[in-house]
């Protein structure tokens, strides 16, 4: 694993990020508030002998120790859904109300779409678009199993968005969690970086800008989106946003994260940003124990 | 020409608004929750339902213009266009708290067996057909899935690509 010596120059304390790469990942599920209390999910956790632990930043995410999440009642139930701990980061950024309309941009398996729908209390309109008809069916299993009947599912490739379905409404915020590099699921898959390329980096980040400024037209004035990635590469990170922020009616706004992470980088290699870029946070293993993951917010201000 | 078996068209309110004479209406899907289960029809006050494919019909919060080109719309609910209308494991487990009639409550045994897909005979004081399966959860009783109760046997209806084996 040759690749993350590339972020040398960015990441503090860098033989501890390339060590925490190789360590696996904890089981870490989401309890679905559509199905269940976190008191109530915690107690069949407890009757099917899985220790659970709440992080501190997040009230129903719950870190299991010992036990893969899938094989056992609550599960069954959809009380729970197996997602890693950052993935719950961009939603929580969206914090979306009930009532309201949403666009997932990418949404397949769902982790974040029916996090999005619980968050609105089943209430509103998501509609969660892929590009790819497997990942779709997985999209819907979990939406019913998880009990959401605010979604509606659409497949169509995110950058050609249509909103002739809903007689042309825009949306009140949007999710976009683009395809990327999964530079920072390497521990969760080790095999992240066999098929890595500069080039493949190159061309990924010319589908994420063209999926976020359809977001970003699509997203009414005063409207927020958020951008999120589970790689490190600047090309596919603070390039995205710059390339938007110049071409869209948007702005990088602030937010507040409550686990440790860093800024967003204004230089990379030969290239300089926008320096707003820096609201965007980046989050490393090393510092939480989690996976790699970046978040940024932006207004719509057209 | 289009395929309307790839849309999802609305529900009419009532019989005067239907104009395909197999299609169910809302107030008859109101109707057989409330008879066949004792759900009020309250229930389901917030949700529109919609049919895709003949008899196919799904609840949604999401409110689009009818008909609609989309792969999916909130969760599958009930099956109608045949005998017995049978409601789906998604929606009994979302909605199945608010049964009173035709529930039938298993043990842990039972209930793993259940969601295993196997049958089992067990003993009915009530109306055969489908009913609504609990099992006690955290310490309440809680709805796992649809049963078909027939000739002293309650037949597992809990799709092939839900089953597990919990009791590992």
């Amino acid at each position: 694993m040759e690749l993350p010596d590339r972020y040398r120059p960015i990441v503090d304390d860098f033989e501890a990020f390339r060590a925490a790469c190789q360590r696996p990942l904890p089981s870490v599920v989401r309890v679905n508030t559509i199905k269940a209390s976190v008191a109530d999910a915690r107690a069949a956790l407890d009757e099917a002998d899985i220790a659970a632990e709440p992080v501190d930043w997040h009230d129903r995410v719950l870190v299991l120790p010992d036990a893969p999440p899938g094989n056992n009642w609550p599960y069954f139930h959809g009380w729970i859904h197996g997602q890693e701990e950052v993935s719950a980061v961009p939603a929580t950024v969206l914090d979306p109300r009930p009532g309201e309309r949403v666009w997932d941009a990418c949404a397949a398996p769902g982790s974040k779409t029916t996090q999005v729908a619980a968050m609105m209390d089943d209430r509103g309109e998501v509609v969660a678009s892929d590009n790819n008809l497997g990942r779709i069916s997985a999209l819907r299993s979990n939406t019913e199993r998880l009990g959401a009947t605010n979604v509606a599912v659409t497949h169509e490739d995110a950058r050609n968005h249509s909103l002739k379905p809903f007689d042309g409404a825009t949306y009140d915020c949007a999710l976009v969690d683009v395809p990327c590099s999964c530079e920072g699921t390497i521990r969760k898959n080790p095999d992240a970086f066999d098929d890595w390329s500069l080039s493949h980096v190159k061309g990924i980040s010319g589908v994420q800008k063209g999926i976020l400024a359809r977001a970003v037209q699509a997203t009414d004035p005063g409207g927020t989106v958020v951008y999120s990635t589970c790689t490190f590469a600047p090309e596919e990170n603070e390039a995205v946003l710059d390339h938007v922020l110049g071409e869209e009616d948007c702005e990088l706004v602030d937010y507040d994260l409550p686990l440790t992470h860093r800024d967003g980088i204004t230089e990379w290699q030969d290239d300089e940003f926008d320096p707003s870029v820096a609201k965007a946070k980046r989050i490393y293993p090393h510092h939480n124990d989690t996976g790699g993951f970046f978040c940024a917010k932006l207004e719509v201000t057209g | 020409m289009s395929n309307d078996s790839t849309k999802f068209t609305r529900l009419p309110a009532t019989d005067a608004e239907r104009d395909d004479e197999g299609r169910a209406t809302r107030a008859e899907v109101l109707d057989f929750w409330d008879d066949r289960f004792g759900v009020p029809p309250e229930t389901f006050a917030d949700h529109a339902f919609w049919e895709r494919g003949a008899g196919k019909i799904w609840l949604s919060r999401a409110d689009p213009p009818s008909p609609v080109d989309v792969e999916g719309l909130g969760m599958t609910f009930l099956r109608t266009r045949q005998e017995h209308w049978k409601p789906t494991l998604e929606a009994v487990q979302r909605f199945g708290e608010h049964a009173t009639e035709n529930v039938i409550h298993l043990s842990e045994g039972e209930a793993e067996a259940f969601v295993a897909g196997h049958g089992q005979d067990l003993d009915w004081d009530g109306d055969w057909g489908y009913l609504v399966v609990t099992h006690d959860l955290a310490g309440a009783p809680e709805p796992v899935g649809v049963g078909l109760y027939v000739y002293g046997e309650l037949r597992s209806q809990v799709p092939k690509g839900r089953r597990r084996d919990l009791d590992g």
